[in-house]
């Protein structure tokens, strides 16, 4: 049994190849031979910026054309690696989704202008929640501890985020207290998980209970009557970096952002770095996958999840407050509104590594802006429809791509010694 | 003889240990929680903290007060309501939480099943939109004479919510796809899904639209009749439920089919061996649980007299977890569950009159089941023995069966 998966693990498969394809033709059809009139423009530059770049014109149509058979070039690409029994390089996938955004991006604004720099900075601010959130997943899910409780952490940490600031008039002690109290809801979800052994998925499930129903309770009767005093924390200065913030594009989407972003760019390498480069990440995830055998070896395996676990939870505390002082300032009710179960998506689409997971976080942020855009421009579309896509997406990866996307190997089971 | 008072002992040690004290205290343990948080939010009580050293008296009194009026309310707004000016209306809060546990009670027995078969269905969300979708259909845009429609439209909310069901159980035993991403995300799909039909007068739309997602209230043949007259909102979906929850007992107690789901449960390796094809019990046990789910989406769909918004699905899918949780995934504790549970949605709207956010229900509902789902904190707080493996009890039981049985 165990061999047939192996070999099965082992061998590349023509999934990627045959999807790629597939999503190329649809584009080429229902953006190109059925595509709508008018010209699409592309303004790279804001009115603001130093540098001014020309917009760039093109028919709507002719663009459907282009990309989708620029897609079927990379899906041929794909295919020639499947034939040579390799994957398909992270970079191809991402100059697959780009090339598919845009063509969207062309379809949807035939006739308009797709404000390019407004759209891909959204995305990137309302990611950063997300981007944390699965970060903190992550953290949880490499040493074999399910979090399903990334949500209830987001919203701890949003709220934290909120009123302490309000109440210190100090930023800098809300983002603090924002990690503490994403901490914290993971020190539950870790003493529970290692120390009571109970079911790591219903712990999550009923922490996201419990902490719903406590900001919600705190804000109906305490945010709400003294909103001025403890719920007014403003949003945290835009950080301009010189000369770099000027480049067309890159400049204002990257280096013109709150320190919550530059925080989420900064620690998604990192943690890469130190999952795979350093032997702390060693250690981590010799637990995940075989706790027995790191044992043996003198790890100790309860206190390598439990401190993982909890340096999750601040991470994700973090992304809750990016949704408060980094994003709309006040809390709100059961304002994560599920960006929690997103990043957890976000974990297995990106196949439990930082860097892969975060451009898939990109690609919920993307989705949301775009539901909001797609609105003002073409308001006959159904956005409905525009919002499914990162979900089905979801399924689709946790469906299709079994063989290469593999959770660590002692996720959710307890270790216990003996 | 002399053994005796050893086995009294022993008897009292297995019911100590045993999963119903646990869930009481577990019950006890979170409406404490939920009354720290009512008074630490209280503003007599905050206030008289300042002096607390010259007069604790009041500190406590109003701590006191806070705590008896927030719950009083629930119990008047759930249970009964003594200051209401005839009896019709002093009962009229029950009536309130038989109906609205009714969905929570259809939909926790779907969750539980998976429990029992060792899965976790976090869907309930989608698969009672899906639900809700296909009862919506029968019972808005289809004209059939009455009781027929009502059992057509409860049939086809119960198909569609049961065939997403079997389809997550499908891709997962095809492909091993965890059952908990899946259904989160069909819970979203779905979700979008549902605006996007209820914003179209020509799919589940209002047909005189108004441009808003809202579906037209289902035609009076297919309504969930009224069970105590007009006065009264609690209609059939109740009598569903109870029925439900004999049909769940007898299925997973007294079935081949429900021991086989049990089988898989305990451990999928040996009923691998004895012959149980897991796949496809995985199928069934997601597809019989949806089906549960349905009934839920049936009742929602069936008796909204406004017709369905968005948010129709009412949050149950989540609640229903921790219904099952909190009856232990067995027929009657789930029904239980269901009853308390509904309470407090009944209860929230009179602790809101009084003042008290009716939140803290959900902080009660969360703490309850968190002490639920860590035996050994339980345990360990009240110093509870550790569970027993004598079976002194049941022999008792028995006993008294069979001296029953003799006569």
């Amino acid at each position: 049994m165990s061999q047939i998966q192996l070999a099965k693990e082992e061998r590349i498969g023509f999934k990627s190849p045959i999807t790629m394809a597939s999503i190329g033709v649809f584009v080429i059809i229902f953006f190109g031979v059925l595509g709508r009139e008018g010209e699409t423009v592309f303004e790279i530059s804001r009115r603001a910026d130093l540098i001014q770049l020309p917009s760039i014109s093109i028919g709507s149509s002719s663009l459907g054309w282009v990309s989708g058979i620029l897609l079927l070039l990379i899906a041929g690409y794909s295919l020639s690696s499947s034939l040579k029994n390799r994957k398909t390089p992270l970079w191809v996938s991402v100059l697959y989704g780009a090339i598919g955004v845009i063509a969207l991006l062309g379809w949807l604004a035939a006739g308009n202008q797709v404000p390019l720099t407004f759209i891909i900075g959204t995305s990137l601010v309302l990611a950063v929640p997300i981007v944390l959130g699965a970060m903190g997943g992550l953290m949880c899910e490499r040493v074999g501890v399910t979090n399903i409780a990334i949500e209830a952490q987001l919203l701890a940490g949003a709220f934290m985020a909120a009123v302490v600031s309000s109440i210190t008039d100090n930023f800098f002690l809300g983002l603090i207290s924002a990690m503490i109290g994403g901490a914290l809801v993971s020190l539950v979800l870790a003493v529970f998980a290692i120390k009571y052994l109970a079911q790591q998925i219903i712990v999550g499930v009923v922490l996201n209970v419990l902490v719903i129903g406590i900001t919600s309770f705190l804000f109906q009767q305490w945010l709400t009557q003294d909103a001025e005093n403890v719920n007014f924390p403003g949003t945290l200065d835009i950080i301009k970096i010189p000369f770099l913030s000027d480049i067309p594009v890159i400049g204002p989407v990257i280096f013109e952002n709150r320190i919550t972003v530059f925080v989420a760019l900064i620690f998604v390498p990192t943690l890469y770095f130190i999952l795979f480069r350093t032997k702390l990440g060693l250690r981590a995830r010799a637990v995940g996958e075989h706790p027995l055998a790191a044992d043996t070896v003198g790890i100790n395996v309860g206190r390598t999840r439990f401190w993982w676990v909890t340096m999750g939870g601040m991470s994700a505390g973090l992304g809750g407050a990016a949704l408060t002082i980094g994003n709309a300032g006040a809390f709100g009710r059961e304002m994560a509104g599920g960006f929690g179960f997103i990043a957890l998506a976000v974990v297995i689409l990106g196949r439990w590594h930082p860097i892969s997971a975060a451009l898939a976080a990109l690609l919920f942020g993307f989705s949301i802006i775009l539901r909001v855009w797609a609105n003002q421009v073409s308001p006959g579309i159904p956005t409905d429809f525009i919002i499914m896509v990162p979900y089905v997406v979801t399924v689709i990866a946790v469906v299709a791509f079994v063989g290469q996307s593999r959770p660590p190997k002692a996720l959710a089971i307890p270790y216990t010694k003996g | 003889m002399s053994e005796s008072p050893d086995r009294f002992s022993q008897a009292l040690k297995e019911i100590l240990s045993g999963g119903f004290t646990r869930t009481v205290l577990s019950i006890i343990l979170g409406f404490l929680v939920g009354a720290l948080f009512m008074i630490g939010s209280d503003k007599a009580f905050i206030e008289s903290l300042g002096y607390f050293f010259s007069r604790p008296g009041d500190a406590l009194g109003a701590a006191f007060a806070v705590v008896t009026e927030g719950y009083g309310s629930l119990f008047r707004g759930s249970i009964f309501n003594g200051e209401a000016e005839t009896f019709e209306k002093a009962i009229r809060p029950l009536t309130e939480t038989l109906r609205l546990a009714a969905p929570l009670i259809l939909a926790g027995l779907g969750i539980g099943l998976t429990f029992r078969v060792g899965m976790f269905n976090i869907g309930g969300t989608g698969q009672i939109i899906s639900g809700m979708i296909w009862a919506t259909f029968v019972a808005t845009r289809l004209e059939l004479p009455f009781i027929i429609h009502t059992v057509v439209a409860v049939i086809a909310g119960v198909l569609g919510a049961a065939l997403l069901g079997a389809l997550t159980g499908f891709l997962k035993a095809r492909t091993g796809a965890h059952e908990v991403i899946l259904t989160i995300m069909f819970n979203y799909i779905m979700f979008n899904f549902f605006n996007f039909l209820l914003k179209d007068p020509l799919l589940l739309g209002e047909e005189a639209s108004t441009g808003n997602a809202k579906a037209d209230p289902a035609a009076a043949s297919a309504v969930l009749p009224k069970i105590l007259g007009d006065n009264y909102n609690l209609h059939w979906g109740f009598i569903l439920a109870l029925a439900a929850v004999f049909a769940f007992w007898w299925l997973m107690e007294r079935s081949t089919i429900g021991f086989r789901l049990r089988m898989v449960g305990e451990n999928p390796d040996a009923a691998r061996s004895a012959g149980v094809s897991v796949e496809r019990v995985y199928i069934l046990a997601m597809g019989l649980s949806a089906a549960f789910v349905g009934l839920a989406a049936a009742n929602q769909s069936l008796a909204s007299p406004l017709g369905l918004f968005p948010s129709a699905h009412a949050n149950i899918g989540f609640d229903a977890i921790t219904v099952a949780l909190l009856g232990g995934s067995n027929a009657p504790g789930i029904l239980l569950a269901g009853l308390l549970f509904g309470a407090f949605k009944a209860g929230a709207p009179s602790m809101q009159v009084f003042g008290v956010s009716p939140e803290v229900l959900g902080i009660v509902q969360g703490a309850i089941v968190l002490f639920i789902a860590a035996p050994p904190l339980i345990r360990m707080l009240f110093r509870l023995p550790p569970p027993q493996t004598t079976s002194v009890l049941s022999d008792i039981r028995q006993k008294l069966m069979r001296r029953g049985g003799a006569k």
